[in-house]
């Protein structure tokens, strides 16, 4: 590898001038502030001034006319900032999981890892987070992946308006989920008797009244797998995409070819695409269970806080902003980090070695 | 890489550059240039530094107060205004900042402070509920000054309770200026449903409450409306000061507090059975006002509530609901609690490292004040603090609320902040969370003994 320097004088300058206005600008933030409109936007400045300053280094490195060396010097500040903001705050959270923080001021005496078998062992309410978090993440997962094979089938059969339907099911995707619990709170209302509304208001307008359901209020742990029906609506759309995909991609010749041995079109589904299918359910499987091992806002929208839906991100929450127990609530948010990282580890180094291997 | 790539690229930094130069040295004369022109009542303010009313002895305090709240919608931010009009006009010369954060009743607030404070920036004064929020959070990780001086002062302590000077003070200090004064122990009731179910009196013991109950299910109708999770623990605190009296109530609270006793026990078995007539669908409310809504509507024949429903019944829409007192819905002490006033109360605190003293003072000095006090709780309705403030002001609700105030023995809301810290009444929520869910009494009581001895007072 050549590694030429070519001086050029107008970029000089600039580099230079880029540099010097950064500085100037740090240096202006630092000692009066930045306020607009009464708001303080002093860092803000910081930050914009040392990226001025940085761009000037950038014309520098960009005169030694290698094309890596430029391509790493322009992905350093966002190495530098993952690094701190993503890699240096989970060691933090690590750090205050293993102290006793509780309170407002720091307290960073070691007690080792207390705060997860305290939780682990001892706490009843963590208890019926994993408890609720498993019934969430199986139900979600295969009522899903079901609907999404079946949907996708359904529209593999070559029918008009193939495109419409697939935005339909797609659709409810791109809702927040707070939004969509706040409405399937609404049409999940169990109130009875006169102030009956909602779907039960559909059923015993249709004279259904069996089916009337109290929904997420149902006792433990039958409240929580209602819970599933939302995030199921929402996401189903989203496993069909995957494996229509999927079977789109499965050549017509080996159909073909399946038929031609005698199979049947069920046994076509059966012994050929189902089990070509099997990368896409693993991809499948590690996107809605990472979503549904964090789930908090389709939860806080839907149960506002009922203890019998709680799940760990509401533990989290309440423990460390209402209670002030720092400590715990780090200790709760590293455990569903490496419940997720369980899931999607496996998945990454399988991916990196199959890369690897292309 | 291309030439023209480079050329845009560079385009794009000196655009930003040049943005920045632009914005950068305008925006930090800003706070100069921009008051005048933010504040509207500036007709009142002299253009140069007059005698102010601040103590002779003193140079006039100036600069800026920022004031934390979370007082942003209603009837709250509208007497926040009130009482930052008193303010200007007593102190022209210090500017009012409201730091106020969005989110119902604090949760947000307090997070986005407690990130404030671990940073070293507090502002100049913050809203807290009175008592325990304080002390047990903010007093005990030193970010709050004692106001023996204040009070020593004003005189503020001979205006307001007795019995209420202990539940705000830490080892005699007082660390807390209250505003305004809400009580919790009110039981809303519809009259019309009461009289079609056959009760004649308004029950004012639990077994007449329970006895009451059963004729207004034989009715078809609920007779006890609730709402979420944290109406759960209104109602707890309720029924239990109820069931226990004033002064067990404030042992449980008090070092060699016993959370095991027989006394306890009978008091959550009465809360179990309260909770029984309640609505089935109450966890899925959205908050306390569909439950009050269930009693005026006359789905429902009480709702235990702290008195800001009176402010939602007797509004006029879209503030509130346009009812009339007496006819629509009517009021009395919860059962087992006449004589006893269950009390929270917004106030200030002094931080304990003030960066402008003198501006703080000024703003608790307003906020002491008859004046501050008269124009403030009209408006977010509610009582004042102070006992000596002009009943006139207020309607019939609070004016009774007021007699009471003065009057009746004081105690402290848990709900709201007032008797336990902040990790003791999480563990306190948590334990009534697992005890909505299993109705199992032995083990709430053996929760709550275990929440006492692990963050409260039988440590």
């Amino acid at each position: 590898m050549s590694r030429t320097f070519e001086f050029n004088m107008p970029r000089f300058i600039l580099a230079v001038a880029l540099m010097i206005l950064g500085l100037t600008f740090i240096y202006i933030s630092e000692t009066r502030g930045i306020t607009i409109a009464q708001k303080n936007f002093t860092s803000i400045g910081i930050l914009i001034s040392g990226l001025i300053f940085y761009s000037g280094v950038l014309v520098v490195v960009a005169m030694f006319r290698d094309e890596s060396v430029l391509s790493f010097a322009m992905l350093l500040p966002s190495i530098v900032a993952v690094g701190i903001f993503v890699y240096g705050f989970i060691a933090w959270s690590v750090r205050v999981s293993l102290s006793k923080w509780k309170g407002l001021n720091p307290d960073y005496t070691w007690v080792g890892l207390q705060q997860y078998s305290d939780l682990i062992l001892h706490d009843p309410r963590f208890r019926i987070d994993v408890r609720n978090t498993v019934v969430f993440t199986i139900g979600f997962i295969s009522v899903c992946l079901i609907l999404g094979l079946g949907l996708a089938i359904l529209l593999d059969q070559k029918l008009k308006g193939e495109a419409l339907f697939r935005s339909i099911f797609l659709f409810p995707m791109s809702i927040s989920f707070i939004a969509s619990g706040v409405v399937w709170a609404w049409l999940m209302n169990p109130a009875t008797g006169s102030r009956i509304t909602g779907i039960n208001l559909l059923f015993k307008t249709l004279g259904l009244d069996s089916l009337i359901s109290l929904w997420h209020s149902n006792p433990p742990p039958w409240g929580m797998a209602y819970t599933v029906i939302p995030a199921v609506w929402q996401l189903s759309g989203f496993a069909m995409a995957l494996y229509l995909g999927g079977i789109r991609g499965i050549s017509e010749e080996i159909r073909e070819a399946a038929r031609v041995d005698g199979a049947s079109e069920f046994e076509v589904y059966r012994h050929v695409i189902l089990p070509m299918l099997r990368p896409v359910t693993l991809s499948a499987v590690i996107i809605l269970g990472h979503m549904s091992l964090k789930i908090f806002d389709l939860i806080v929208a839907l149960g506002r806080k009922d203890q019998r839906l709680d799940v760990p991100g509401i533990y989290m929450w309440t423990t460390t902003f209402d209670g002030t127990n720092y400590a715990q609530g780090a200790a709760i948010g590293i455990l569903m980090l490496i419940s997720v990282a369980i899931l999607v580890i496996p998945y990454l180094v399988n991916s990196m070695r199959a890369e690897a291997e292309l | 890489m291309s030439k023209k790539v480079w050329n845009s690229l560079l385009a794009v930094f000196v655009i930003a550059a040049t943005v920045l130069s632009a914005c950068a040295p305008a925006a930090t004369e800003a706070p100069a240039t921009e008051v005048p022109a933010t504040e509207a009542p500036a007709t009142e303010m002299p253009a140069t530094e007059a005698p102010t009313e601040a103590p002779a002895t003193e140079a006039p305090a100036a600069g800026q107060v920022e004031v934390f709240s979370w007082w942003v919608g209603g009837g709250e931010a509208a007497g926040l205004t009130a009482m930052t009009e008193v303010f200007k006009e007593k102190y022209p010369d210090i500017e009012f900042v409201n730091a106020a954060v969005a989110g119902g009743s604090g949760t947000n607030a307090r997070a986005v402070l407690a990130t404030r404070l671990q940073a070293g920036d507090p502002p100049d004064s913050w809203q807290a509920h009175a008592g325990q929020e304080i002390i047990g959070t903010y007093v005990a990780a030193d970010q709050v000054a004692p106001l023996d001086d204040f009070y020593a002062e004003s005189g503020f302590a001979d205006v307001l309770p007795e019995t209420l000077i202990p539940l705000i003070s830490q080892d005699g200090h007082p660390y807390s200026v209250p505003v305004n004064i809400h009580r919790s122990n009110v039981m809303w009731y519809n009259p019309n449903v009461l009289s079609e179910a056959g009760v004649d009196a308004v029950p004012t013991t639990w077994d007449e409450f329970f006895a009451a109950c059963d004729k207004i299910v034989a009715a078809g109708k609920i007779c006890l409306a609730l709402g979420p999770q944290w109406t759960a623990m209104h109602l707890f605190e309720n029924v239990m000061i109820g069931a226990l009296g004033a002064e067990k109530w404030n042992a449980l609270w008090a070092p060699g507090a016993d959370w095991s006793s027989a006394d306890v026990k009978a008091a959550l078995d009465a809360y179990a059975k309260a909770l029984t007539y309640t609505n089935s669908d109450h966890a899925q409310l959205a908050d306390w006002q569909p439950a009050a809504q269930l009693v005026t509507n006359g789905d429902a024949a009480f709702n235990i509530m702290g008195d800001w429903a009176d402010g939602y019944f007797e509004n006029a829409a879209p503030d509130g609901l346009g009812l009339t007192a007496h006819t629509d819905f009517d009021w009395a002490p919860v059962p087992g609690t006449d004589g006893i006033f269950v009390f929270l109360s917004d106030s200030f605190v002094l931080p304990a490292n003030a960066k402008n003293p003198d501006a703080t003072n000024a703003w608790l000095t307003v906020a002491a004040s008859k004046e501050g006090q008269e124009a403030f709780n009209p408006v977010k309705g509610s009582i004042c603090a102070r006992t000596d403030c002009d009943q006139s002001l207020f309607n019939e609700y609070l004016q009774s609320a007021g007699t009471d105030w003065s009057t009746d023995t004081v105690v402290g809301s848990l709900t709201h902040g007032v008797v336990a810290n902040d990790a003791w009444k999480a563990k306190i929520d948590t334990a009534l969370g697992l005890f909505l869910s299993d109705n199992n009494v032995d083990g709430f009581q053996a929760a709550l003994v275990e929440a006492c001895a692990s963050d409260g007072v039988c440590k």
